[in-house]
């Protein structure tokens, strides 16, 4: 690694995938929660058409592509927001408009067509540092302002309806996040390129689900599992010399895989050995008259000589000693909490 | 605080774009009142509430809140509000108090972390729902009636200075009906007004102070429990009413006691 970081377009490449990393999946968190996972995908198809005219134009293809997914995530939710059934159609057409021209306004530039595939799937070796510069800047103020919001966006996309009734501003909140999707995408399509970003948008979050038990730690999973998935994704292509982007997304896709079967045997490990205790006709509280009795960060309450704690919908069994009671009887727990 | 109406409805009217589903209501709610709004499927009670809360559109009449006109309220924390939810399943995964802690973000500006108070109020809200004790856990894995105490927590974390809520036992086996009955008792007991929507006057009849019922758009009848027994029986018998809008309900029997001049029209569902 050492060596590696003595490289000067080696150490931007890691500077932006570790950016990348952690942007990616935390605007994608939200878009995973208002079950959006693809609208990145829409947004990266209009940047292309942006790419395209900077390149025709001789502007900075960066610049233009910001305005075309910027408009294009504006775009998005005011057509959802207008709740037509003709929505879909509307979206469609607005993204595969967007890739056809971007294709055609290429062809038509002096630009080889490696550097569509570079936009595409992602060439960060060949980023100058100008760029860099600015992805990186955008990057931050994604980070930032999205962990900021992050409550709001969290509540807004939980219930709509509620945030409205509350007096929320649950129209600005959507465009916002919306255009930091646009960001992201466009910050993020040297490094993973634009068919690809989608992937690490939403799979570190699926990865994350697994293994989190609340949505403030799924949060920091999924940045964590992309800033590692970014990082070794630039690293292994540079060994490897393979397109950074794929790279980056099957290593994503690699920890999901891993993470699901373990988690599968662990959640199975675990029901084994929780034992459920019989139904009751009230729920424990302090006036039940139940003596409370708090164990290892959490309250039991004395019930006829044995002790219940609260466990998703019913009570469990516990005592002083877990680990040392037989686990024989909860095999078949389902009926008896209903 | 002052003997202002916190709700105060003058021939009010209520729907979705131009169509009307609540027609000329009147109706005023003191601090204090428990008011259970009856009626069959239809009969616009939800829209009711969603007029009050911004969420379906306000056609005509007088509405007050505390006292403001419905169009130049602004505090709307102060409405505390319950929806109906048959599940709170999510595509992620979301704990208790993450969701009881939303009740806290419109007290706040944005830019503001939540701080110790904040988490002291949550607290207070997850403990008059007995789910203090469930708070770590995943929200989907709660019972119905759990799920429903849940979005009750959230909405009292905001201090609201009334509850309204949307069908809160629906779909509530009868042991944990009990326990939200129970809960809500308690809140009645500290002087919490609330305007719940039902269908199961049973459950509720020990909380409820007042009770007002619509049909078709109107208010039928609008008194107290006593009253609701002795004068408007054929509600209870079978619940009929209640459960399946049909057009015998407009018997000369009910029709005695309709206190809307109206002539009645089709029961409209939605
Ligand atoms: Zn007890
Ligand atoms: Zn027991
Ligand atoms: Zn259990
Ligand atoms: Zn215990």
């Amino acid at each position: 690694m050492g060596d590696l970081l003595s490289l000067d377009f080696m150490r931007q490449a890691l500077i932006a995938a570790v950016l990348v990393g952690l942007a990616a999946p935390l605007v994608g968190a939200f878009l995973v929660q208002r079950r959006m996972s693809l609208i990145g995908d829409g947004i990266g198809h209009v940047a292309l058409a942006g790419v395209a005219v900077g390149i025709l134009t001789g502007s900075m293809p960066v610049l233009t592509a910001l305005v075309a997914a910027v408009a294009a995530a504006v775009g998005v939710e005011l057509i959802r927001a207008a709740g037509r059934t003709s929505g879909d159609i509307a979206l469609a057409v607005m993204f595969y408009g967007g890739i056809a021209l971007g294709v055609v306004l290429m062809s038509k530039s002096t630009a080889s067509s490696g550097n569509l595939t570079g936009y595409l799937f992602g060439a960060i070796l060949t980023t100058t540092s100008s760029d860099i510069v600015v992805f990186a800047g955008l990057a931050v103020v994604v980070v930032g302002v999205t962990w900021v919001l992050r409550h709001r966006f969290f509540a807004v996309a939980n219930d709509e309806e509620y945030a409205r009734a509350v007096g929320l501003p649950v129209m600005a909140y959507n465009i916002a996040l919306s255009v930091l999707t646009a960001v992201t995408v466009v910050v993020s399509m040297r490094v993973v390129g634009l068919l690809l970003i989608t992937a690490l948008m939403i799979v570190p979050n699926a990865t994350a689900q697994l293994v989190s038990r609340s949505f403030r730690s799924s949060l920091v999973w999924a940045s964590l599992i992309g800033v590692l998935s970014a990082v070794g994704g630039v690293v292994g292509s540079f060994y490897a010399e393979t397109p950074s982007g794929g790279t980056i997304v099957l290593l994503a896709i690699a920890t999901f895989l891993v993470v699901s079967v373990v988690s599968g045997l662990v959640t199975r490990a675990r029901r084994a050995a929780h034992e459920r205790a019989e139904r009751h006709d009230h729920e424990h509280g302090p006036q039940c008259g139940h003596q409370a009795i708090p164990h290892d960060g959490h309250i039991d309450y004395l019930h006829d000589g044995h002790r219940h704690a609260a466990h998703k919908d019913h009570y469990d069994e516990h005592d002083e000693h877990p680990h040392e009671r037989p686990h024989d009887d909860h095999a078949q727990p389902e009926e008896v909490s209903r | 605080m002052t003997s202002t109406p916190l709700i105060e409805l003058r021939s009010a009217s209520f729907g979705y774009a131009d169509r009307k589903v609540v027609d000329g209501v009147t109706l005023s709610q003191g601090p204090g009142e428990v008011i259970a709004l009856l009626g069959p499927n239809g009969s616009g009670k939800s829209t009711l509430v969603k007029g009050l809360l911004g969420l379906s559109d306000h056609l005509g009449g007088d509405v007050k809140l505390f006292g403001t006109a419905l169009a130049k309220f602004r505090d709307k924390p102060r409405i505390g509000y319950v929806p109906q939810r048959h599940s709170l399943s999510t595509s992620v995964r979301v704990t208790v108090r993450e969701i009881v802690e939303t009740g806290r973000l419109p007290l706040r500006p944005w830019w503001r972390p939540s701080g110790a108070a904040d988490a002291a109020v949550v607290d207070k809200a997850l403990d008059a729902v007995g789910l203090r004790d469930r708070e770590r856990e995943d929200v989907a894995a709660l019972s119905g009636g759990q799920q429903r105490r849940v979005l009750i927590a959230r909405a009292l974390a905001a201090q609201p200075d009334v509850l309204v809520m949307d069908e809160p036992t629906a779909g509530v086996d009868v042991a944990n009906q009990r326990i939200l009955a129970d809960v809500l008792a308690r809140l009645a007991e500290r002087g919490t007004s609330m305007l719940i929507v039902t269908h199961e006057l049973a459950a509720l009849s020990d909380v409820v102070t007042r009770i007002v019922c619509m049909n078709a758009g109107h208010v039928d009848f609008d008194g107290s429990p006593t009253a609701y027994a002795a004068g408007h029986r054929r509600h209870e018998l079978g619940d009929g009413h209640h459960h399946s809008p049909s057009a015998d309900e407009r018997e000369p029997g009910l029709a005695a006691i309709v206190t809307d001049a109206l002539p009645s029209r089709e029961v409209r569902r939605g």
